[in-house]
């Protein structure tokens, strides 16, 4: 069990905040293009999954795996997204990313004065405030050589 | 066990196959007051919900009825506008009946070739080397799984969620697929499927998966 990489956006697709721990793998464009292209992929599949879906949803798309990783998605309310990429072997991320949201990104940026929303996150103590989040939770384990 | 729906796509990204099984017809009828909450739409082909919502009557609903009266497009069936029906204040209280509106065909082309291209996005931004595209993917109404062939043509089963041995279901669905479909003298690669035998047994297979689950499918 793992966690790779951590994308914050807010609801106009800026990237807030990008973390990463156990990547071996580079997408192959520069990164500004990686988000922009994470996040139109994650604006399409929400559309998609409100199409396909046979009944209302509430949440919509949750997650998704290929046979190598697992993508969880949580959307608050104010449409700011996390994305969590992980192993496919992982429980409850969902609870993980809420907290991950209510403990740190609530505590070290919502309430940085310095911080206007909609700019890079650029506090230390958030990015090491999150990095031991998530270095701590049972999901980051010790990684399979 | 509901499996709501079958798409095949091929290796090109277009739809060839789709199969509707089971979709839940969700209406809500519900006798309004004047003036009407709802803010309504007024397109040529039909009068949906543009905002607010009203017990189960959500944003994209599609009005079908009105006292009993079927919609047909911008008309009621006796020949009267709805947008005139609706704007005058001496029709109500007046019963609406809405509709999620089902997919048309078009709709399904373009979502295959949605996933298609979502597909290889998610290859792309693998964190880890050799990974496919999209398995399974989860939302709060439905699971999507999709099985890549080797030559490239995807099956996707739109299922409910919590399901366990989906691929073994895909699996059995390209086992009929290669056995008649492509076993048909008369079909040709990347067209639509229409093949009434693979249509039956497909069919009876998913008859079989609901009634029993996927583990009583004979390998």
């Amino acid at each position: 069990m793992t966690i790779y990489n951590l994308y914050i956006f807010d609801k106009f697709g800026t990237l807030l905040h990008y973390a990463e721990w156990n990547r071996t793998k580079s997408s192959g464009i520069t990164s500004e293009e990686e988000y922009k292209l994470t996040y139109g992929m994650l604006y399409s599949i929400k559309s998609f999954v409100s199409k396909i879906s046979p009944h209302d949803p509430r949440e919509g798309f949750l997650y998704y795996k290929t046979n190598r990783y697992a993508l969880h998605y949580l959307e608050t309310p104010s449409g700011l997204k996390f994305v969590l990429n992980t192993d496919t072997a992982v429980i409850n991320v969902k609870e993980l990313l809420q907290q991950l949201y209510a403990k740190v990104w609530v505590e070290y940026v919502v309430r940085d004065p310095l911080w206007t929303p909609g700019t890079v996150v650029t506090s230390e103590l958030f990015q090491s405030k999150l990095d031991e989040f998530v270095k701590q939770s049972p999901i980051y384990g010790i990684r399979n050589i | 066990m509901i499996i709501y729906g079958v798409y095949i796509v091929s290796k090109s990204g277009g739809l060839i196959f789709n199969l509707d099984n089971n979709v839940p017809r969700i209406e809500h009828e519900r006798v309004f007051t004047y003036p009407l909450e709802l803010v309504l739409d007024y397109d040529a082909k039909k009068v949906s919900v543009s905002f607010n919502r009203k017990d189960g009557i959500n944003v994209g609903h599609v009005l079908v009825g009105v006292n009993g009266i079927a919609v047909n497009g911008g008309t009621l069936d006796d020949g009267r506008d709805v947008k005139a029906t609706l704007e005058a204040a001496e029709n109500y209280p007046i019963n609406l009946k809405f509709t999620r509106p089902k997919m048309t065909t078009n709709e399904k082309i373009f979502l295959a070739s949605m996933f298609y291209q979502l597909y290889a996005m998610a290859c792309q931004l693998s964190p880890e080397p050799k990974s496919s595209g999209i398995e399974s993917l989860e939302a709060d109404t439905f699971t999507l799984h999709c099985f890549q062939t080797l030559t490239g043509v995807k099956f996707i089963v739109i299922s409910e969620t919590g399901l366990n041995g989906m691929d073994l279901l895909l699996r059995k669905i390209y086992e009929l697929y290669s056995d008649y479909v492509l076993k048909n003298p008369f079909y040709s690669l990347e067209m639509p499927i229409r093949c009434e035998l693979f249509d039956n047994k497909l069919q009876e297979l998913l008859t079989q998966v609901e009634k029993t689950g996927i583990s009583n499918i004979d390998k």
